[in-house]
């Protein structure tokens, strides 16, 4: 377990170098709120209650986003390219022999990275929107920490996702069009370009269903307050259970593909 | 430096050299576009190597573009006017914008990448080369992929041109042509300034992004969902309004909302050429400014 503490700190630390590239996000996540925010207000002026949404809300939920986006890495990023450049290589052949298990040593640096980026890239822009805009931000710091953990299973799910993805290089070699229509699952389901309540009718219901939205649209609405008491524990439940059926199809791609391994040698 | 003194010592002669210093530079935009086509031409053929995995990659591109356009149709599920403007206006001002930031990003998407050649040093190799470095930099990689954006962008205009309820004149038509090449132009100028940013502050590439995607992202909604400020700014410090929004409102009969004069519509052209001219100085500025990492 400490030897996990150490990658996932190991993951944290790793991004805190990259400083101006963490202040230039900053500074394009603040951006595309600001002009996100407008547009949601020029729609929720139009229908003032859409998605059961007030317009404070709908401005918070675009705030969420941004700060977000990095942390759950919505539009994938982070561990994948590597590993998927690692099983190209064969480098992935080191890593097997390692005394740690494949899967969790990936998640422990990417837990770390998402904490990182939380607090990076997430923080300021929020701050920004909430000084700019009428935010809708709960006062209770129960609240808060319900949606931390949501944020957390949230990274889960993410993680499980794009580890898959980075998996089917040892079938495709080349993961780019995996990852490719990973992210754009990601973008679209995740509720990152319209909440997953606005998306109409059948659309709606499967995008809701779908693991993605463990991602952004539940902790957005637990911290706007929607899930409470056993619907909160619904919540969670729903986050849980995907991360541990796609955590489990994970385990079993991995071992499945380290039988397929074969080491070139040199 | 050293040039323009001796053109300054030179006097008599100096309609000569300036016609020279013309020509040279000329010629030097004649090698670059001749670089460039080169580069890209041997990244298209690596690209059509792998010609499923380049079929995907294009879908894909064709495909996450189009999300943004999905996300505008489900919000027009909901209402009948985004501030003030129908589905096909917005459609028309969408996929203005997208086809010229998208041959925009064709052209000079690359340039983000510059902040890791700084910062790897790889860059020393292109200074080296007797080549424009802009070209290198510009065709390094290029993404043929991107043509998907592209056609994203075009199918997007291609429903909301017979859509639209315009009465068409010759001038009218005229704009759409216009206003997409100059819309590219601006967007070049835009990568190219970002890349010259970069020479200063090599991590920050998503500056740029937040420039030319941001920009491409505003661009696709009316001007008057937005704040008089955020208007202006793109009106007057990065003139992003002259790619699409402008000409557009000659097109749509609708007036600019900071009660601009309707003649601003045809002049996308002179302020393209004028952003190309800036981009151009700072770029030169960020190569004269480099220093090697030294590894």
């Amino acid at each position: 377990m400490r030897l996990y503490a150490v990658v996932a700190a190991g993951g944290f630390r790793r991004h805190t170098t990259y400083r101006i590239a963490t202040a230039a996000g900053v500074f394009t996540n603040t951006v595309f709120g600001a002009i996100m925010a407008y547009t949601y207000m020029a729609l929720w002026s139009v229908r003032p209650r859409l998605g059961g949404y007030d317009q404070a809300e709908a401005l918070t939920y675009v705030w969420l986003g941004q700060a977000l986006i990095m942390t759950v890495a919505m539009m994938g990023g982070g561990f994948e390219d590597e590993l998927i450049e690692r099983i190209r290589t064969g480098d992935i052949a080191i890593d097997l022999y390692r005394p740690a298990d494949l899967q969790l040593w990936w998640l422990a640096g990417d837990v770390g990275r998402a904490a990182f980026h939380l607090l990076g890239r997430g923080l300021v822009p929020l701050a920004f929107g909430a000084l700019a805009f009428d935010l809708a931000l709960p006062a209770d710091p129960l609240t808060w920490l319900a949606f931390l953990f949501a944020v957390f299973l949230g990274v889960l799910v993410s993680f499980s996702i794009r580890y898959l993805v980075a998996l089917s290089a040892f079938w495709l070699l080349d993961g780019a069009g995996m990852a490719q229509m990973a992210w754009l699952g990601g973008i679209f389901f995740s509720g990152m370009l319209l909440p997953l309540n606005v998306f109409p009718g059948a659309l709606g219901e499967v995008a809701r269903a779908l693991p993605w939205s463990a991602l952004l649209q539940i902790p957005a609405d637990v911290l706007l307050g929607r899930h409470t008491g056993w619907g909160l524990a619904r919540a969670y439940g729903f986050q849980l259970g995907w991360a541990a059926l796609l955590l489990g199809v994970g385990r079993l791609l991995q071992a499945a593909a380290t039988r397929r391994v074969v080491v070139q040698g040199g | 430096m050293a040039e323009t003194v001796a053109d300054g010592v030179a006097g008599a002669a100096a309609p000569e050299s300036w016609r020279e210093a013309r020509a040279g530079r000329l010629r030097g935009a004649a090698e670059g576009i001749r670089a460039y086509r080169l580069i890209a031409g041997m990244w298209i053929r690596s690209t059509l190597a792998y010609r499923a995995s380049f079929l995907m990659t294009a879908l894909g591109n064709f495909l996450a573009t189009g999300l943004d356009f999905v996300a505008i149709l489900l919000m027009f599920s909901h209402i009948d006017a985004l501030g003030g403007y129908t589905l096909p206006e917005v459609a028309f001002l969408y996929g203005a914008s997208g086809a010229a930031f998208g041959l925009a990003d064709l052209v000079m998407g690359s340039m983000d990448r510059l902040g890791r050649r700084v910062r790897d040093g790889t860059l020393d190799t292109l200074l080296v080369r007797p080549v424009p470095v802009l070209a290198q930099v510009a065709a390094d990689r290029f993404a043929l992929r991107r043509l998907g954006r592209i056609t994203q962008g075009l199918l997007v205009l291609g429903y909301a041109l017979p859509a639209l309820d315009v009465h068409w004149t010759p001038l009218r038509a005229l704009l759409i042509p216009l206003m997409l090449l100059s819309g590219a132009a601006i967007f070049s100028a835009v990568f190219v300034a970002g890349g010259a940013f970069q020479f200063f502050a090599q991590d920050a590439s998503e500056v740029q992004n937040s420039f030319t995607y941001g920009g491409n992202q505003m661009l696709q909604y009316p001007p008057t969902v937005f704040a008089k400020d955020m208007v202006r700014g793109v009106t007057f410090v990065v003139p992003l309004a002259f790619v699409n929004w402008l000409p557009a409102m000659y097109v749509l009969d609708r007036p600019y909302p900071l009660d601009l004069p309707g003649w601003l519509a045809f002049t996308p052209p002179l302020v393209a050429a004028g952003c190309c001219a800036l981009a151009g100085a700072a770029w030169r500025a960020g190569v004269r400014a480099y220093r090697s990492t030294g590894s």
